[in-house]
C-alpha cells in the first residue's frame, strides 16, 4: 500500500501524529538511565554554583567523594532556587532517577518543600543540611545535619588576633541571623583572647550572594584601617581575592580558598560534610534507621580548619593548636562569662557557661562587646 | 441582473480573505518555529564543541520537558508564574512601553497578600484568598503604574525606572521582612507571620500543579479580549502605534498609559500573591527567585502578544524542567539551558525581520 498524502484523510492523519507521539514518548527505552537496580542512588541539590568556592562546594566535595564508594550513583543539581523548583527537582531525581536518599542542602529547602516531598515519598530518605529536625513535628524520613562552625571562627580569630596590627578587624556577613551572628561573636571573641582590646567592624550586605556589594564592603573596610577580614556569605571568593589584591589578611569561611590568596590567607572555617553523608548513605546501603539528627564540631569531625598560610607567625600556630586540641577533647566552651553586648548589658552572666549544643545558642540575637554593627 | 454577477465575486472575495488570514496566521507560526528550530542546530553545534552528542541532548530535553505525564506537571508548575510576569511586560507594551519591573511587583504584591492573609486569617478562606489576591493585585498594579507616571508626566524612561523599581521593591521587602513584619519565630530564615493552612490555594484536581496555572490562563485570555476587542484595547493599540497621532485623535493617552501598566502590574502581584498562598505560606526572600525577569524574555518570544504568551511560558518551563535532566544525566553545567535560552532569544527577535518577506505568506487580494 502506497501512502499519497494528499489523499490521507484526516484520521489517517492523527494516526500518523498519534504514533510518531507513542514513539518519541517510549524514547525512555533508549535513553542513558541512572538508575540500576542494585546500586544506590543519592540525589544532591545545591542552591549555588558547584565552584563557588563556598557554601555549595563544600557540599558538592562531600558528593565528590561519597560518588567513588562503590554501589553508589549520584546526580547532582546546581542553581536550583529555593522555590516549588526544588520540589521538582527532588521528583524528578526519585522518579526519573531512581534516587533513594536526597540531600537537599540549602536551608530554605526544608519548610515546605522538602517537608512536602517527605510526604509524597514516604519510602525516600531526605537529609537537609541546617539542624532543623525536630521530634515529633517533622516526619522520620526526614533529617538534619549540621556542624558547630563557630569553633573554627573561633580558632580563625585566635590567628587573627596576632596577624593583625591595627587591632582593626571587619566581617562581611549576609543577614543578621543568629547563625550569622554566633559566627561574629565566636571570631571576635577569639580574637579577643590575643588581644582584648581589638574590635570586629560588621557589614550586612544583606543576601546571601551579593559579589559586587562583598567587593565593595571589603575595599571600605580596608580603607579604615583594618587589616584581617573574614565572612559568612555564600561565596567567600570576592571577598578574599579582594583581600589578596590589596595586601590584607583573610580568614577563609566554608571551604579552602587558600588557592585565590596564596600571600593573604591566614586560615579558614571550613565544613567537612563528609562525616554525614558517609552516615546516610552507608545507613541507606544496610537498611539502618535514618539517624534524624546529625551534629557535631571539631571533634565530631563536622567542620574542619584549613592548613595555616605562609603568613601565620609560629606563636599564633601554637597558640591556635593548643586551643583546637582542647576542642577535640570537647573541653572548650566559647560563650561563658561574664559576657557583655556592644550595648553594654550582660549576655551571659559570670559563672555560666553554654556549651556548644546549648539551645540557648540557637536564638543568638545580639552582638558581643567589641564588635561595632547593629542587629 | 446586478445581483446574480455580484453574488459569486463577494462569494470569491470572502474566499480570498480567508486565504489571506489563513497565510498570515501560518506566518505567525512558520517563522518562529523556524527560528526556534535554527536555535536548536546552533545549540547543537555548541553541544558538539563541548564533546556531548546533540541528539541525546535533545532528546532529554524532551524528555525531561514534555515526554511523560510527570514531565508535563513539572513543565506547567514551572510555567504558571512565568505566565503571570510575561503579561506584566506584555500589556504595558501594547502603549508602546517596555516595562521590566514585574519582578518588584511580584515580591510587593507577594508581601501585600501575606500581611493581609495573616490579619484576616480566621475568616472565611475563600474571603481571605480573594482579599489577598486583590491587594496583591492593587499593590502591584500601583508598583508599576508609577513607572508609567513617570513616564507619562515626567518624560522619565520607563524601562530604567522600572528597573531601579524593582530595586526599591526588594529592599523595601527584605526591611519588612527582616524587620518590622518579622515572625520572630522564622530565626534563621526571617519570614513574615504564616497565613495558615486553611488560606493555602490548593492544587488542581489530579495533579501537581497550583491552582495559579488556571488564574494565569483566564487572566491571559481577559487580557487577549480587552486588547483584541473593546474599544479600550483598540485606543490602547493606537496610543502604541502612535502617541502624536492617539493624542491629535483626542484619546486620553495618560489614562491608557496608567491602566495597561496597573493591568501589568497586577498581574505580577497576583504571580506574588500565589508564590505566598500556594507554596511557600508566608512573605520570605525565596520570592525573589528571578521570575520577573524571565518573564520578560517570555513576552518578548511571545511578540507581546497575550495569548501566545502561554504556548511560550510552557515551552521556557519545559527547557527549565529538563536543565535538571541534563546536568544529572550528562553532567552539563546548570548554563547549558539558559544557553540555549538566549539562542532562541536571539533567533526570534532576528527573526522578527522575516515578517512580510516571503511572497506565499502575503495577501493576495482581489
Amino acid at each position: 500500500m502506497s501512502i499519497d498524502p494528499r489523499r490521507m484523510s484526516r484520521r489517517q492523519i492523527l494516526k500518523t501524529l498519534a504514533a510518531v507521539g507513542a514513539v518519541s514518548a517510549s524514547s525512555s527505552l533508549w535513553l542513558p538511565r541512572a538508575r540500576a537496580a542494585d546500586k544506590l542512588v543519592v540525589g544532591v541539590i545545591y542552591v549555588g554554583p558547584k565552584d563557588d568556592y563556598g557554601y555549595s562546594q563544600a557540599q558538592a566535595q562531600a558528593a565528590a567523594a561519597i560518588k567513588k564508594m562503590p554501589g553508589v550513583t549520584v546526580v547532582e543539581q546546581e542553581k536550583v532556587a529555593e522555590t516549588t523548583d526544588v520540589q521538582k527537582v527532588m521528583a524528578s531525581m526519585i522518579e526519573q532517577d531512581g534516587a533513594t536518599l536526597v540531600f537537599p542542602t540549602s536551608f530554605g529547602y526544608f519548610d515546605p518543600h522538602m517537608l512536602k516531598m517527605a510526604e509524597k515519598y514516604p519510602n525516600v530518605r531526605f537529609a537537609h543540611c541546617g539542624g532543623l529536625w525536630t521530634e515529633g513535628k517533622h516526619p522520620k524520613n526526614t533529617a538534619s545535619y549540621f556542624g558547630y562552625i563557630d569553633e573554627c571562627q573561633y580558632l580563625n580569630g585566635v590567628v587573627a588576633g596576632f596577624a593583625t596590627k591595627s587591632k582593626k578587624l571587619g566581617f562581611i556577613a549576609a543577614k543578621p541571623i543568629p547563625q550569622v551572628l554566633r559566627n561574629i561573636n565566636a571570631f571576635t571573641l577569639g580574637a579577643q583572647s590575643i588581644k582584648p582590646d581589638i574590635t570586629t567592624q560588621v557589614i550586612f550586605t544583606g543576601d546571601w550572594l551579593l559579589p559586587v556589594k562583598e567587593a565593595e564592603a571589603a575595599n571600605s573596610l580596608i580603607d579604615q584601617g583594618i587589616d584581617v577580614i573574614t565572612m559568612h556569605v555564600d561565596s567567600p571568593k570576592v571577598v578574599v581575592e579582594t583581600c589578596e589584591r590589596r595586601g590584607i589578611h583573610v580568614c577563609g569561611y566554608h571551604a579552602d580558598q587558600s588557592a585565590l590568596a596564596p600571600k593573604s590567607y591566614l586560615t579558614g572555617a571550613e565544613w567537612n560534610w563528609l562525616t554525614p553523608y558517609n552516615t546516610h548513605v552507608k545507613d541507606a546501603m544496610s537498611g539502618a534507621p535514618l539517624k534524624n539528627f546529625l551534629r557535631g564540631g571539631l571533634k565530631e569531625g563536622f567542620v574542619k580548619t584549613s592548613a595555616y598560610g605562609k603568613a601565620v607567625p609560629e606563636a599564633a600556630r601554637r597558640k591556635a593548636d593548643g586551643i583546637k586540641a582542647q576542642m577535640m577533647k570537647g573541653e572548650f566552651v566559647i560563650f561563658k562569662g561574664e559576657l557583655k553586648d556592644n550595648a553594654g548589658k550582660v549576655v551571659v552572666p559570670a559563672g555560666t557557661a553554654h556549651k556548644q549544643t546549648d539551645v540557648w545558642l540557637e536564638q543568638m540575637n545580639w552582638l558581643v562587646a567589641g564588635v561595632i554593627g547593629k542587629v | 441582473m446586478d445581483a446574480a454577477v455580484t453574488l459569486p465575486a463577494r462569494q470569491a472575495a470572502a474566499r480570498d480573505r480567508s486565504f489571506d488570514r489563513i497565510r498570515a496566521a501560518a506566518e505567525a507560526l512558520v517563522i518562529p518555529i523556524g527560528a526556534l528550530a535554527a536555535a536548536m542546530v546552533i545549540f547543537g553545534v555548541f553541544v558538539l564543541v563541548i564533546g556531548k552528542d546533540p541528539l541525546e541532548v535533545y532528546a532529554l530535553i524532551w524528555k525531561g520537558g514534555f515526554a511523560s505525564n510527570f514531565a508535563w506537571q513539572n513543565t506547567l508548575q514551572r510555567a504558571a508564574p512565568l505566565i503571570l510576569t510575561a503579561l506584566c511586560v506584555a500589556i504595558p507594551a501594547q502603549a508602546g512601553l517596555v516595562v521590566i519591573g514585574a519582578e518588584g511587583a511580584l515580591v510587593l504584591g507577594g508581601l501585600a497578600a501575606a500581611v493581609l492573609g495573616h490579619a484576616l486569617s480566621g475568616g472565611s478562606p475563600l474571603a481571605v484568598k480573594l482579599g489577598m489576591a486583590l491587594a496583591a493585585m492593587i499593590i502591584g498594579g500601583a508598583w508599576v503604574a508609577v513607572a508609567g507616571a513617570l513616564r507619562h508626566y515626567r518624560g522619565v524612561n520607563e524601562t530604567i525606572s522600572s528597573l531601579l523599581l524593582t530595586y526599591i521593591a526588594i529592599a523595601l521587602f527584605n526591611h519588612f521582612v527582616e524587620g518590622p513584619l518579622r515572625d520572630p519565630a522564622s530565626l534563621n530564615k526571617p519570614s513574615t507571620m504564616p497565613i495558615g493552612e486553611a488560606n493555602m490555594v490548593g492544587l488542581l484536581p489530579g495533579m501537581d500543579v497550583h491552582w495559579g496555572l488556571v488564574y494565569g490562563l483566564v487572566f491571559c485570555t481577559v487580557c487577549y479580549v480587552l486588547v483584541r476587542h473593546t474599544v479600550q484595547g483598540f485606543a490602547l493599540r493606537i496610543v502604541g502605534g502612535n502617541v502624536r497621532a492617539a493624542r491629535l485623535a483626542g484619546l486620553p493617552v495618560g489614562a491608557l498609559i496608567l491602566a495597561s501598566c496597573f493591568v501589568g502590574g497586577a498581574a505580577a502581584g497576583l504571580a506574588g500573591m500565589l508564590e505566598v498562598a500556594a507554596v511557600h505560606g508566608s512573605a520570605n526572600a525565596s520570592l525573589i527567585a528571578g521570575y520577573g525577569y524571565a518573564g520578560i524574555l517570555v513576552a518578548f518570544i511571545a511578540r507581546q502578544n497575550p495569548l501566545a504568551v502561554i504556548p511560550v511560558a510552557l515551552l521556557v518551563g519545559g527547557i527549565n524542567a529538563s536543565g535538571g535532566m541534563l546536568q544529572r544525566r550528562l553532567d552539563l553545567p546548570d548554563a547549558t539551558v539558559l544557553v540555549l535560552q538566549g539562542i532562541a532569544f536571539m533567533a526570534i527577535l532576528s527573526a522578527e525581520t522575516l515578517y512580510g518577506r516571503w511572497r506565499a505568506f502575503q495577501p493576495r487580494g482581489s
